[in-house]
């Protein structure tokens, strides 16, 4: 194979993998810091217990998605250094404001929160997992400032055969950026309360073997993660629907593409629900059409075409020159209605789960068919996220800066195949282990239950920290 | 040189500088658990000195890997390419030594040995290769005009670098046995010193052949005389202090000297390197220079205010940080993690 498609192939493996716990533990963070929060408004020990439980896997999906972070940051400089020379004087700019702004904070917050449990007031202690989230949401805001830049460049000039900033501002106040970081803020949160949730249901249906404050707990969690889950996939919703505008505008061969258009629509345009194309021959081979639906979508009209890929072809040529710039279109068209279907799925879930598990009539924790179907969504977030994120970057081709510089034009010229190969094969080593450990603890977790951890706790006295010498014998 | 390019070089050696003496006592920690402990609560012992701080430790690479990137591109391009290999195995190390601490804290008591290898060999193999790749670096690597660094293996692996690897490793593990006996009580902390005394004298040696390789391998000793002879000078000053202070029981001192050791090496090969950020041995036209390899003066500028506003509340909540966790980890009471 070629170091383009080896080095592509890395990148998406090592992204995919990544974003399968930058979300959990965005999401998982902020179920844990509302937890804890009520744990000190309500004085109530049991909000404690939740709090405690759940972050033992907020923590382990933290770990996973900290050291599955750094190849993100190395990756550049190895496999794609004509891209780093070409975009380093952008791109490089927001990933060090990352690390200083918001690596910073998370590590050390997360550090104080997890070893002054009982040592600190608890009016203290739950800043600091507050002070971890706001951490983590920095951290997605700056590093979309970059893939922001990739998808529409802004606030810059070409000079000495580079991309050059010459505007801080617009490069941070692109209106790409958000778009894309409520969107992804809105997806992790959505993951956070759904997953929590789903993992509850599914220690719920052992019903029999659950100790009276187990089944309590993951009630109440059951409850707390479908109110994220709900406030979440509403909030992505409506992202998702600017989003989809902006990308219209901006990156139309991507809109096309992922309707699976390559002739311009009927005005008013008709929407495809499921399709498949034959990518050779550039053109439909089936598809099921709901009439105005695309014009609804695009323009909120009932009218409107909307163009296609062959026609976008033509002008991009004319714009950029020769070269192929049609995406894999299958790929964009089914990874699109696999993050928007699952995103309904978990909407629908959220609202018909809280109606069933409401205080007055709470069926859904005595019929296990309900209980199945919340268990089973915990893995539709982990899709869309994913299906989302692919959709986003495989739309960019051919470009990794669009209109600027190419992927082929990208990749390290220094490096060989032999290389890449090595450490294609020890990511995907690792990450099987890594995964499958991963899975395996968050199960070892859920089944032990909450009331185990807190007998396994020691109790410490509390102490203030302001106070000078509390610390020292 | 512009007065920005010569404050990032500068800002991008202490962040290293810093890297090497936060994370270097964390290497050294986390070789120590399975050197040094003789049982499971010796090991949870001593992976609770740093459990709270190793992860904000290791931002200090995160940030000197960004800061490159954003302040010297073609230099961030050409080292991490041309070191394909070696930061491969750098990453690695990083990965599985950072899962090892949550890992082995869920894991079943059969299966907690495997964490506490991993964090062990994990922890040896980073500071092994950064001392590899710094001290190979300043010998000159092949770069050609683009910058594109095609070495074969002894441009990688030479004398020079092994013990340059060594010395780093073994800097950072003396550090670690120096931290480990400020932090904890018991026989482990006699234990540490023992060790540590036991191998300063190791580490004369070590610096004594670096020192020599380094005079026959670079030009250090033509281009930056003083410097180098007053780091290096500064380098066995300062682990005779160590050695003499862990001596005399005087463990704040001994850690400090450890880590000030480590500082002065970082300080060493960047006044050593210094304008040149790699050294052509194809032909001195292809040095990549601080002069040449830089973002635009309008990305350094806007960088320098947001390090300058920054840094001061890292560095503010970070102490803070030490100061909640300054307690001694006591062989009585380890909650462990």
């Amino acid at each position: 194979m070629d170091i383009v498609t080896l080095a592509r192939i890395q990148f998406a493996m090592t992204t995919v993998f990544h974003y399968f716990f930058v979300p959990f533990s965005i999401g998982t963070g902020l179920v844990v810091a509302i937890m804890e929060t009520l744990y000190v408004t309500k004085k109530d020990e049991f909000y404690k217990k939740m709090a405690k439980f759940w972050g033992n896997i907020f923590l382990l999906s933290f770990a996973v998605g900290v050291v599955t972070g750094l190849i993100q940051e190395f990756q550049f400089g190895m496999n794609w250094s004509e891209y780093s020379r070409f975009m380093g004087d952008i791109f490089g700019a927001p990933l060090a404001v990352e690390a200083l702004l918001a690596f910073f904070l998370e590590s050390t917050f997360l550090g104080l929160w997890m070893f002054t449990w009982d040592k600190v007031s608890p009016k203290l202690h739950v800043v600091f997992m507050w002070l971890v989230f706001v951490g983590s949401m920095m951290s997605a805001f700056w590093i979309l400032v970059a893939n922001s830049f990739m998808q529409h460049p802004v606030g810059y000039t070409i000079n000495n055969g580079r991309a050059e900033m010459n505007d801080f501002v617009a490069l941070v106040t692109n209106p790409k950026v958000m778009y894309e970081f409520s969107h992804v803020i809105a997806g992790a949160i959505t993951l956070g309360g759904i997953a929590v949730a789903g993992m509850a249901a599914f220690r719920l249906l052992k019903k029999d073997s659950l100790t009276e404050l187990s089944r309590t707990v993951y009630q109440k969690s059951l409850r707390v993660g479908l109110w994220v889950g709900l406030v979440g996939s509403v909030a992505v919703l409506a992202a998702g629907d600017f989003q989809m505008k902006a990308m219209l505008e901006t990156q139309p061969m991507k809109f096309a593409a992922a309707e699976g258009l390559y002739e311009d629509s009927e005005d008013p345009a008709a929407w495809t629900l499921v399709a498949w194309m034959n990518e050779k021959e550039k053109e439909r081979v089936f598809g099921i059409e709901v009439p105005y639906v695309l014009s609804i979508l695009s323009y909120h009209e009932l009218s409107g075409s909307v163009d296609g890929m062959n026609t976008i072809n033509e002008r991009l040529i004319e714009e950029y020159g020769e070269r192929n710039y049609f995406p894999p279109v299958n790929a964009l068209f089914w990874n699109f209605r696999v993050m928007a279907g699952f995103g309904m799925l978990m909407l629908m879930v959220s609202i018909v789960g809280l109606f069933f598990t409401r205080k007055k009539k709470p069926i859904l924790y005595e019929k296990p068919w309900m209980l199945w179907i919340v268990a089973l969504t915990t893995f539709a977030p982990f899709l869309a996220n994913t299906a989302g994120w692919l959709l986003t970057e495989l739309g960019r081709y051919p470009w990794t800066a669009y209109g600027l510089f190419t992927i082929e034009e990208s990749v390290s010229p220094n490096v060989s195949a032999t290389s890449l190969l090595i450490s294609n094969i020890s990511y995907f080593t690792l990450f099987t282990i890594l995964g499958s450990v991963m899975v395996y603890l968050v199960i070892r977790t859920l089944k032990k239950g909450p009331d185990v951890l807190e007998a396994a706790e020691h109790e410490e006295p509390t102490i203030d920290p302001f106070a000078g010498g509390a610390f020292n014998e | 040189m512009s007065n920005l390019q010569l404050f990032w070089y500068i800002l991008i050696g202490v962040l290293f500088a810093g890297f090497f003496f936060l994370e270097g006592f964390d290497f050294g920690v986390g070789m120590s658990v399975k050197t040094l402990a003789h049982n499971e609560k010796e090991e949870d012992q001593l992976i609770e000195t740093i459990g709270p701080v190793w992860d904000g430790n290791e931002v200090w690479l995160v940030t000197a890997g960004g800061a490159m990137f954003a302040s010297f591109p073609y230099w961030y391009a050409s080292l991490f390419s041309g070191y394909y290999l070696i930061l491969l195995l750098v990453l690695v190390g990083l990965i599985i030594r950072g899962v090892s601490f949550e890992f082995r804290h869920h894991m079943p008591a059969d299966k907690r040995w495997i964490w506490g290898w991993t964090l062990s060999i994990g922890s040896l193999i980073v500071p092994f290769c950064f001392g590899l790749l710094f001290t190979s670096l300043v010998q000159g690597m092949p770069i050609n005009a683009n910058g594109d660094l095609s070495a074969t293996f002894t441009d990688y692996v030479n004398p020079l670098s092994i013990v340059g690897g060594v010395a780093l490793t073994l800097l950072s593990y003396l550090h670690g046995l120096n931290y480990i006996s400020l932090k904890t009580t018991g026989p482990i902390r006699t234990r540490a010193r023992n060790y540590a005394q036991a191998l300063y004298g190791v580490a004369y040696v070590g610096l004594a052949a670096f020192a020599i390789l380094l005079y026959f391998n670079t030009d250090f000793f033509e281009v930056r005389l003083t410097s180098t002879v007053i780091f290096l000078a500064l380098m066995i000053i300062l682990t005779v202090v160590a050695n003499l202070a862990l001596f005399k029981g005087k463990e704040t001192t001994a850690f400090l000297a450890s880590g000030l050791t480590l500082v002065s090496l970082v300080a060493l090969l960047f006044t050593g390197l210094f304008p040149r950020l790699i050294i052509s041995s194809i032909s001195p036209e292809y040095d990549l220079l601080i002069e040449n390899a830089s973002s635009s003066p309008y990305t350094l500028k806007i960088m320098s205010f947001v390090a300058i506003g920054l840094l001061p509340f890292v560095l503010g909540y970070t102490i803070w940080s030490y100061y909640i966790f300054r307690k001694r980890i006591k062989h009585t009471n380890v909650a462990g993690y």
